[in-house]
């Protein structure tokens, strides 16, 4: 096998700063073969690829192309050795057409005629089962059309080792279908196809073999025929981790917000959401796992008033008269008063919470400027506040006047968890509160989680590391594909039970029979 | 009369024209560059200062060569107006400053440094007349081809211009052509439109940057040496171009960023700038509200334009923002 191996990735090591992004893998891809890389997210699988397409350069290791041992310093070296990376975020001039997206980098030599492209476009379309219209401009394109393009893209510039970053991730199971075909073909006709995964069945009914990566570390190979789901899931998730995070038994939990069959649907009519129904109660900490983008950011928005419900009910018993509201016809702003707060903190921490170029008083102020009662700004408050923030949460900074984006990644974590608690919510929805915080920051958080469900308030936590989900909630809702496909019992759960249902659609395996 | 309006008309607006077609180039990799009425001045006085140096290194006006009158004051505004166009790129695209303070700082700075040096001739020449004239340079740049004005109408139309007025169509021409039909023009409004996209396709987005806005610049700058030298017959008075520069930038969104459609409009933008003259007893006051008529064009085309929303007839998406890889 390993004379004719197209590519082979030999004891690769990449750091980030003190983050291992991959420590110490190896694994090979042959012609006519295609290949799964499997893993959670975080466990460096784009990372992986993006050294093979000349993004990032290994620390450590070697990559050999066909045997011989090559330098790939640029993504323009990865094109000469026919590397072809398709990419998440599509790279395409929207008011281009098809064919001028697709010659546009190709190196192509000669007189520019768009005509002559456009007919070797469709040639290699044909070969292949791809259906495009190469003059289609890509702004009248659909998710899949673009995609399309930007596989023949590759294609045209001669790939025969390709590789795609969550390929179906954007597809309906139509046209999942319709790409494992094109990609069956492709494999058929002697390339080596490099697809990154976490999805389990898709794994199981396309791949030859699966690698499979955890937290950066290369876990094993094995034959697609020869293994199962439940080994697979085993491989990614790994042994359980104690970290001895405090929970308290929740007090007289009372059922504070119901979801109740929501639906949603993006403005390009993907459906974001479909059918979700949980509810949050009082006094208990409601995890929500699921691989990232399944749907997490649009359930918390919409329960925060930011996100257009298609249909469904969001209703909230406020603790206080009684009554119950339909958070449906409600303001962000009226949804905030109700004692209902959103500490939203994706990728962007500074897009949606805080105000980069504001300090922390001025950042505490976004949430009680509508207090004031005279012309003039009431700072003395909001400054209070921020004194008692950074003293209670740690928060490194020079002073309360330092603009926020000065302010490393954890500490604006800090002052904005603090601010929404600082409010005392009834209900606390915090996103990926940890993300970029090393254990000391983390550990913070969760104790503020588990003061905030002492005090009976219903805590939502999207989080990404499963042991923490498991040692910190009460109950976890794992969400796929903008379904909820369970709710467990934390303290009863395993790693396994989570990670089968995270990569499960519900309906089963549509993609296998469409 | 109606022959003598167009000939007007293009002759008005030809250093539109150029200035049109200049920025249409640097619009296309993404900098919106509004130092292009700074430019345009300063590519006038530089051709002022060569051939005003030209002229007095001669012995007599009469043993000027015509080779050289045109050669060294195009030159030195081919300079003048590179040198901006360098600042500017090396401002908005190495140090990735703000477009449209760069721009404006660049007319700002332009206007004084023209009416800077234009004050400096004049005060040489020690004339009473606030201007320097450059009779001389003048007529080699403004000889047209000797049958023009036997052909009668067609004649004066398409016949009468000096060779700049026809370097202005040719131009604008050939950039509609590269811009449509080679390679350099689809990799330059691939850098325009989604420079991210550009760079993955290894396209050096900084270098098509840097050219289009320097030939851009060039380009533009060549309108003002125009105004000069054929316009206004080689008299050079301190802020005599007016606010032409505004009017070049105008007709960009007017052609919908097309060179070949700023042809026609800068022929309608200069029939509109005087018609005036050619509508008997209009008061002063009036006249003022016609020479608003372009601008009205303009805003009118932008509401068009917007209301049809076709993604076509949009300014490049990226134009007017900086580029860093760094930053996806």
């Amino acid at each position: 096998m390993g004379a004719t191996a197209a590519v082979e990735l030999r004891h690769i090591t990449k750091t980030f700063g003190s983050v291992v992004a991959n420590k110490d893998v190896s694994l090979t891809v042959n012609r006519g073969e295609i290949l799964s890389v499997l893993g959670e997210n975080g466990s460096g699988k784009t990372t992986l690829m993006n050294m093979i397409s000349g993004i990032y350069f290994p620390d450590d290791g070697q990559i050999l192309i066909d045997g011989k041992e090559v330098v790939i310093r640029s993504p323009k070296d990865a094109f000469d050795f026919k590397i072809g990376m398709i990419y998440q975020h599509f790279k395409l001039v929207d008011v281009f057409s098809a064919a001028e997206n697709i010659v546009l980098g190709s190196g192509e030599k000669g007189r520019f005629n768009i005509r002559r492209s456009a007919k070797r476009v469709k040639e290699i379309s044909e070969q292949y089962g791809f259906e495009i219209d190469p003059m289609k401009k890509i702004y009248e394109m659909s998710v899949s059309e673009k995609q399309t393009v930007e596989i023949i893209k590759v294609l045209y510039r001669g790939a025969d080792i390709l590789i795609l970053d969550e390929p179906t991730a954007v597809l309906t199971p139509q046209e999942t279908q319709k790409l494992f075909r094109v990609l069956r073909r492709m494999r058929d006709d002697g390339k080596a196809i490099i697809i990154i995964t976490h999805k389990l069945h898709e794994v199981l009914s396309l791949s030859d073999r699966v690698s499979v990566l955890r937290k950066g570390e290369y876990v094993g190979t094995v034959m697609t025929a020869e293994t199962n789901e439940a080994e697979l899931t085993e491989m990614m998730v790994g042994k359980k981790i104690s970290l001895n995070i405090d929970r308290g038994e929740p007090k007289d939990p009372e059922d504070r917000l119901v979801v109740d069959h929501v639906n949603c649907v993006s403005r390009d009519g993907v459906q974001l959401l479909s059918d979700v129904s949980f509810t949050a109660r009082s006094g208990e900490i409601l995890g929500i796992a699921g691989i990232a983008g399944s749907g997490q950011r649009e359930l918390l928005e919409a329960i925060a008033g930011l996100q257009h419900l298609e249909n469904g009910e969001i209703l909230y018993r406020n603790p206080q008269t009684g009554s119950t509201d339909n958070l449906r016809d409600k303001t962000p702003l009226q949804i905030r008063e109700l004692g209902v707060r959103l500490s939203f903190v994706p990728e962007d921490r500074l897009g949606m919470g805080l105000v980069g170029n504001m300090d922390i008083v001025d950042n505490m102020m976004l949430r009680s400027y509508r207090k004031g009662k005279s012309f003039f700004l009431e700072r003395k408050e909001p400054k209070g506040l921020a004194d008692r923030i950074i003293e209670q949460l740690e928060v490194v900074t020079p002073d309360v006047n330092t603009p926020v984006r000065r302010l490393s990644g954890g500490n604006v974590q800090k002052v904005l968890v603090g601010r929404e608690i600082a409010a005392s919510p009834t209900v606390l929805m915090a996103a990926y509160p940890v993300r970029g915080l090393d254990i000391n920051s983390s550990y913070l958080i969760y104790n503020l989680l588990n003061q905030q469900k002492e005090k009976g308030v219903a805590v939502i936590f999207v989080g990404e590391d499963l042991d923490v989900l498991l040692e910190l909630c009460d109950r976890i809702l794992v969400i796929g594909s903008g379904q909820v496909t369970g709710i467990l019992d934390a303290r009863s759960a395993t790693k396994e039970q989570i990670g089968l249902l995270m990569t499960k659609t519900n309906g089963g395996d549509a993609c296998e029979h469409a | 009369m109606i022959a003598a309006f167009i000939q007007r008309a293009v002759v008005q607006g030809i250093p539109l024209l150029f200035g049109s077609t200049g920025e249409i180039i640097t619009e296309k990799s993404g900098n919106l560059n509004l130092g292009i009425p700074g430019i345009m001045y300063v590519g006038g006085i530089s051709g002022v200062i060569g051939a005003f140096l030209y002229e007095h290194s001669l012995p007599s006006p009469e043993s000027i060569n015509p080779f050289l009158a045109v050669a060294i004051p195009m030159l030195s505004c081919v300079l003048g107006s590179l040198l901006m166009g360098l600042l500017y790129a090396f401002l908005t695209v190495t140090l990735r400053a703000n477009q449209n303070v760069t721009g404006l700082a660049l007319t700002t700075f332009g206007t004084g440094f023209g009416n800077f040096f234009g004050g400096s001739l004049i005060k040489l020449v020690k004339t009473d007349m606030p201007s320097i004239s450059l009779t001389a340079t003048s007529g080699c740049f403004r000889q047209t081809l000797p049958f023009a004005d036997k052909l009668g109408w067609f004649g004066d139309i398409f016949l009468s211009y000096s060779f700049l007025a026809y370097l202005a169509v040719i131009l604008a021409l050939v950039s509609s052509f590269v811009l449509n039909h080679t390679w350099v023009g689809l990799r330059l409004r691939a850098v325009g439109e989604d420079p991210t996209t550009a760079d993955a396709a290894g396209i050096s987005v900084g270098r098509y940057k840097y050219f289009a806005t320097c030939i851009g610049s060039v380009i533009a700058g060549m309108g003002g040496l125009y105004y000069v030298m054929d316009y206004a017959c080689g008299v050079w008075s301190n802020d005599g171009f007016g606010d032409r520069g505004w009017l070049a930038i105008a007709l960009v969104i007017f052609a919908v960023w097309k060179p070949n459609m700023s042809i026609l409009g800068s022929i309608l933008f200069g029939g509109l700038f005087i018609v005036h003259n050619y509508i008997q007893s209009l008061g002063v006051s009036i006249q003022e509200i016609f020479k608003m008529l372009p601008y009205v064009v303009t805003i009118i085309v932008l509401v068009i334009v917007s209301m049809r929303k076709r993604r076509e007839s949009q300014p490049p998406a990226h134009l007017g923002l900086p580029y860093f890889r760094e930053e996806r």
